[in-house]
């Protein structure tokens, strides 16, 4: 049994989850095509989603590519069809040489699996930071921070995950949501989840009310790390102390629940439970222009 | 009191320890790596040691490298422990310099969690005092780097504090190495 998965029009964090649920219900052994003939935009986040999503099915499912140009130039211009080479059959010849030079691709989709991956997206986007910052009309000295932010949720894949993950750090004009440019990174992997990780070394905390969502409000609420060393866990902290200070928002979803850190005036819930399974955590920071004071 | 100091430049020790390539202390497992890298040469020197690390050629610091190198380099040695803590048997001491405010901002909370401080030369050539410490103690470590150092008495003179209570400070701040005790009395560290 085939099932076609249509990919949506515009793919961000929230429309990602239209193809999730139907994912959730297939039979194992199920063929899955993944139809982006009409997907016109895609968020960083949507873009590593699909990935992810390939990368957990494991069976290369069908892709069939945008039918817009222009949709396919970015999305190459992104790496996003190399990346996926080997995680989908195409339907049909997409350009899968990197083609660079986007003004809104600050980082490329870039796969994340060991620690030197980390280093190289720091010194990759080390420059280009500052005037990510001051695009958004930050101070330039911001630039080391938006840096840390990146380093340590990138590091999370290689210290939880247990598996590969990808990164991508873009820029667009947020006009339906906020009516400002906003930067967005996303991080994803298709590891192990916040729960399985913190189950590890931390068998005590398994209740009757233990889920997904409890151990996202652990770890990002109150520290809870999977080792014992008190050092550990300040990756999260301290990436929501730099999300506060920017008016940024911060989300994490991870296997069937999805945490919220949100700026005054989000009316985005803290904290989803219930959702489809899907495997791994992504991340998602998204930092807006500053607003004149 | 003057200890030999060992210059330990993070940049080079992150060069030896992974590749000359990167200028960023990013990752536990680069701290991890540049940590022992440090741990062998302050191994090396027996005794009492000022060790003076030099982050000025550093770019990125982020909290888990900050955690691996600095505050795990502290707890090893026993340096910059919170005060009830029982002192090591040879003290190491610590300085930093180089620090810029975007390392400060990782380094901080890392030291609070751990309850550690440490001694930072600014880049104007001041000292300050970093991470846990409580007012008394605050006071008590400016006026030895005020006064120079010396005994209780000498360093007494430069503040309003009892002689007493002064001395149960600077023993507490000795026992977390931030100053350096000797028969002649308390002295700042300093490496030059």
């Amino acid at each position: 049994m085939t099932t076609i998965l249509t990919v949506p029009n515009s793919l961000d964090d929230v429309s990602f989850e239209s193809l999730l649920q139907p994912l959730a219900e297939l039979p194992a052994g199920s063929k899955v095509v993944l139809d982006a003939r009409h997907t016109r935009w895609s968020s960083p986040y949507g873009l590593i989603g699909l990935l992810t999503l390939a990368q957990a099915r494991g069976d290369r499912p069908h892709f069939i590519p945008p039918e817009d140009a222009d949709t396919v130039s970015y999305w190459a211009r992104t790496g996003f069809f190399r990346h996926a080479e080997p995680l989908v059959e195409y339907a049909r010849p997409v350009p899968t040489r990197f083609k660079s030079g986007d003004s809104n691709v600050f980082l490329e989709i870039t796969p994340i699996a060991k620690t030197e991956d980390v280093q190289y997206v720091v010194s990759h986007i080390q420059e280009r930071s500052a005037v990510i910052m001051e695009t958004l009309g930050f101070p330039a000295r911001s630039a080391v921070g938006f840096s840390v932010v990146l380093s340590e949720s990138c590091q999370n894949i290689i210290e939880h995950a247990g598996g590969p993950g990808w990164v991508a750090v873009q820029t667009y004009n947020w006009t339906k949501r906020l009516g400002r440019r906003v930067v967005v990174i996303a991080v994803s992997d298709s590891g192990i989840g916040f729960r399985r990780s913190l189950e590890q070394r931390n068998a005590q905390i398994v209740s009757d009310r233990w889920d997904d969502g409890a151990a996202l409000e652990a770890a990002v609420l109150r520290g809870t790390s999977r080792f014992t060393d008190p050092g550990r866990g300040q990756g999260l902290a301290g990436i929501r102390k730099y999300m506060g200070r920017w008016g940024a928002k911060f989300t994490i979803r991870s296997g069937t629940a999805r945490i919220a850190i949100k700026p005054e005036g989000d009316d985005d819930q803290p904290l989803i439970k219930h959702m489809p399974q899907f495997p791994g955590s992504q991340y998602q920071m998204i930092i807006p222009q500053a607003v004149a004071p | 009191m003057m200890l030999t100091p060992l210059p330990l430049d993070l940049r080079a020790a992150l060069s030896r320890a992974e590749c000359d390539l990167y200028s960023n202390l990013v990752t536990r497992a680069t701290g991890r790596a540049v940590r022992s890298e440090l741990e062998l040469l302050l191994n090396d020197m027996p005794g009492q040691r000022l060790a003076v690390l030099d982050f000025s050629h550093v770019g990125v610091l982020d909290f888990s490298c900050a955690d691996e190198i600095v505050a795990q380099l502290l707890l090893r040695f026993g340096a910059g422990l919170p005060a009830h803590a029982p002192a090591s048997e040879t003290p190491s001491y610590f300085m930093f310099r180089g620090l810029a405010e975007a390392h400060l901002e990782a380094l901080e909370p890392v030291l609070e969690r751990h309850g550690l401080a440490l001694v930072v030369e600014c880049v104007d050539g001041s000292m300050q005092l970093v991470g846990m410490v409580d007012p008394d103690e605050q006071s008590a470590w400016q006026l030895v780097l005020t006064s120079g150092g010396g005994d209780v008495q000498a360093i007494a003179q430069f503040g309003a504090d009892d002689t007493r209570d002064l001395h149960a400070r600077l023993v507490a701040l000795a026992r977390r190495r931030l100053v350096i005790q000797t028969s002649a009395g308390f002295h700042p560290l300093k490496h030059h």
